[in-house]
């Protein structure tokens, strides 16, 4: 950048100093604008998950903190029935959560993308339809499912039973074989806005003259997907996959809102995070909280999250292909 | 969190000369009845006022327990029974009673004063509020529609059960969606067929646990109840289970003696009584499951001990149970008390031969609980994946982590 020239009839001013101001006025602009978000991240982030770490270290009577124990409730939590199990079960469901909304929300996502930048008649109704669902409160979008899939009130059955496949019908959320299905299902319902809007946006930034390139070439329309545009979307899959990984691991709210804390059936909807909120704040009337065995739940979902989206941003980038 | 809480503390709030007692609950609902009960209090006791402060149910022990670690929460606690209990009472944070304090305990029933108490130092915490029952609900007007009546044993009860699902009607409201309404099914159903008290001594001192066949045996009779549910009662959650028996829309409800005022609130022309589970053998007087439903306590960090004991004693004498029982149509603690509700009323002549709701009086005090073992196994022993043996195992093999006696069993 050329020296800035000074208004005439001022002297220009030496250049030292003014550089100097101009980057200590840079960081106090950085430090006004990142400090608050620092800040409050420190607050209720690193540090919840920093005592976290040390209460897991800890024996707990009730609510009262006691001795330090060492690496005794990670020893709980891996060795003893039930919790050696229901973190193992609560895990697989987890990872059920990923492979699940990957197939069916993310390739669905993709789909309808795809079908959204051929621009047919009324995209932009479409679009907005397909949106809806993300900007619904999960709570409401819960509440609804549960209420259509119940099985005595619940639209689902009926409709069933008004075109004749009445035995079709079930309980749904009730049904160990199905619950964590129907889940994953309202959960795609809600989200397949979001991926689909990440999609579109990544093809309609694949610049027009590879298309047409391609097409000179005599690509068909599933080679110009297949060669053009999907290593140009690499960027977006990474974005999703990362996004569908780090929420199928947190998943909390919709499994609450529709099932509560028990994850029933018989931990049939049951996830580390709800695993986690049972023994960290106990359930109501029922269960006790055992917070040193929450506490390492906290600490292994945190490790485990960091460490997978970490490797996995790292190989994923990889095969991302720039847009020269 | 903490620092929306500061207004509530007590320090806070006093006055010259007079003093504000906080009480914090979970009872939302009742609050017009505790507000007009602490009325009364607050004439006698001039000097001293008490504000009823309720929170939602689901977040009141978070938020309970976030101010006591943090050494603030209320004078007068609202606190639940047993296990429950144990987890405020064992680190100290709810201040002991004594006989001396609150003379009226003497005359408190023992099983009820045993959910008043901690577990590790036998030191009473708390004032019972109330008694709960578990019973079963019926509709009288359908029975009558059916032609069947009150059965006096389990074979009788199943025969009407059939008679009522012939003629359309569904016999059984209850589902299993909720684990807990599972639990108090088992409550309701199971202590006549494992023996009552005798197999609660049992198995709460570790002669025996719950693989015995008399407690498997009793778990196999809950299947028998299947064909009488919405065949989709998996997936009837306890909002729906109440709503079919209010709309008179199922014959009978398996619950406990806290729905009585809710049930008279939803639906003024419901005409309903209660019975006991029957027994096997006509003639035999049959078990219910009878449980402290929970307790009134002391913060012991309070700064006015002597108006909090005051207050705490009063929720102790028959004058208060009496205006719990006829506001809250809710089975008093305090001894003596009249009870007006006809309902009610059967529910405290069947608690002559109470046993206690099992998982909760002995099995609830460290994580896991009884309660969350047996809730989970039963959902998968209702839709056909465990048999009631593998319940057994389970629950003693879950519970093992902290019964001793069932470690090896």
């Amino acid at each position: 950048m050329a020296q800035p020239l000074a208004p005439a009839g001022l002297p220009a001013r030496p250049l030292r100093p003014s550089r100097l101001s101009l980057r200590a006025g840079r960081r106090l602009w950085l430090l006004f604008f990142l400090g608050p978000a620092t800040l409050l991240f420190a607050l209720f982030m690193t540090y919840p998950i920093l005592s976290a770490l040390a209460f897991s270290f800890y024996g707990w009577e009730g609510i009262g903190r006691r001795g330090f124990v060492g690496l005794a409730n990670f020893v709980r939590l891996f060795a003893t029935f039930p919790y050696s199990q229901l973190l193992a079960n609560a895990f697989w469901h987890n990872v059920l959560v990923f492979i699940l909304t990957m197939l069916v929300q993310n390739i669905t996502a993709l789909g309808l993308a795809l079908l959204l930048a051929r621009g047919p008649w009324g995209t932009k109704v479409y679009r907005v339809i397909f949106f809806l669902p993300v900007t619904l409160s999960l709570v409401i979008v819960g509440f609804l499912w549960a209420l259509f899939l119940n099985p005595i009130f619940g639209i689902v059955n009926k409709l069933l039973a008004e075109i004749g496949a009445a035995a079709l019908g079930r309980a749904w959320l009730g049904d160990p074989q199905t619950a964590l299905i129907a889940l994953i299902l309202v959960n795609a319902w809600r989200w397949v806005g979001f991926p689909t809007i990440v999609f579109l946006a990544g093809i309609n930034a694949v610049p027009d003259e590879y298309l047409e390139a391609a097409r000179i070439d005599g690509a068909g329309e599933w080679q110009t997907i297949r060669h053009v545009i999907f290593p140009l979307l690499a960027p977006a899959v990474t974005i999703i996959v990362l996004l569908t990984f780090i929420g199928s691991f947190n998943w909390f709210e919709l499994p609450y809102v529709m099932q509560g804390v028990a994850g029933p059936p018989n931990r049939a909807t049951d996830v580390l995070s709800l695993f986690f909120y049972r023994l960290a704040f106990g359930e109501v009337d029922t269960g006790l909280q055992d917070i040193g065995i929450g506490s390492a739940i906290a600490v292994l979902m945190f490790v485990l999250l960091v460490a997978v989206s970490a490797v996995a941003a790292v190989l994923l980038r990889r095969r991302e292909v720039e847009m020269a | 969190m903490l620092l929306l809480l500061v207004p509530f503390y007590p320090g806070a709030a006093s006055g010259q000369g007079s003093v504000k007692l906080t009480f914090w609950s979970w009872r939302a609902e009742d609050k017009w009845a505790y507000d007009k009960m602490i009325q009364v209090f607050q004439q006698k006791n001039p000097g001293i006022t008490v504000e009823f402060i309720p929170f939602k149910q689901t977040e009141y022990n978070t938020i309970l327990s976030t101010a006591l670690t943090g050494g603030k929460g209320p004078d007068i606690i609202h606190l639940r029974a047993y296990g429950g209990l144990e987890t405020f009472t064992a680190p100290g944070y709810i201040a002991a009673l004594d006989y001396e304090t609150v003379p009226e305990l003497k005359n408190f029933s023992l099983t009820i004063m045993e959910g008043a108490k901690g577990r590790k130092d036998g030191k009473i915490y708390g004032v019972p509020f109330a008694s709960q029952t578990i019973v079963i609900y019926y509709n009288k007007k359908l029975f009558a529609q059916a032609g069947v009546t009150v059965p006096k044993t389990w074979d009788q009860f199943l025969g009407i059960m059939k008679t009522l699902k012939d003629k359309g009607i569904l016999p059984l409201a209850n589902g299993g969606k909720e684990g807990w309404t599972l639990e108090v099914l088992s409550g309701a159903i199971l202590p006549n067929f494992y023996g009552g008290s005798t197999f609660f001594e049992a198995v709460t001192r570790g002669q025996t646990s719950f693989k015995d066949p008399a407690y498997t045996g009793a778990l196999a009779k809950l299947l028998e109840l299947r064909p009488y549910m919405n065949p989709n009662f998996m997936g009837v959650d306890y909002a729906t289970m109440q709503q079919l028996f209010l709309n008179e829309q199922a014959a009978m409800f398996i619950g406990g003696s806290w729905e009585i005022g809710f049930f008279r609130a939803q639906n003024k022309n419901l005409d309903f009584d209660v019975f006991a589970s029957p027994p096997v053998k006509a003639g035999t007087i049959p078990w219910v499951s009878s449980f402290n439903d929970g307790n009134y306590g002391i913060n012991a960090k309070t700064p006015y001990m002597e108006q909090a004991k005051k207050f705490i004693r009063f929720t102790a004498t028959r004058e208060f149970g009496q205006m719990f029982a006829d506001m809250l149509a809710q089975n008093s603690a305090v001894p003596g008390v009249v009870i007006k509700d006809p309902v009610l009323k059967h529910v405290q002549e069947m608690n002559r031969k109470a046993t206690p709701y099992i998982m909760l009086v002995g099995f609830r005090w460290q994580a896991p609980t009884g309660s969350t073992l047996l809730q989970n196994a039963l959902q998968a022993m209702m839709a056909g994946q465990k048999t009631p043996e593998q319940v057994g195992e389970e629950v003693t093999r879950g519970l093992s982590a902290w019964v001793d006696a069932f470690r090896g069993r």
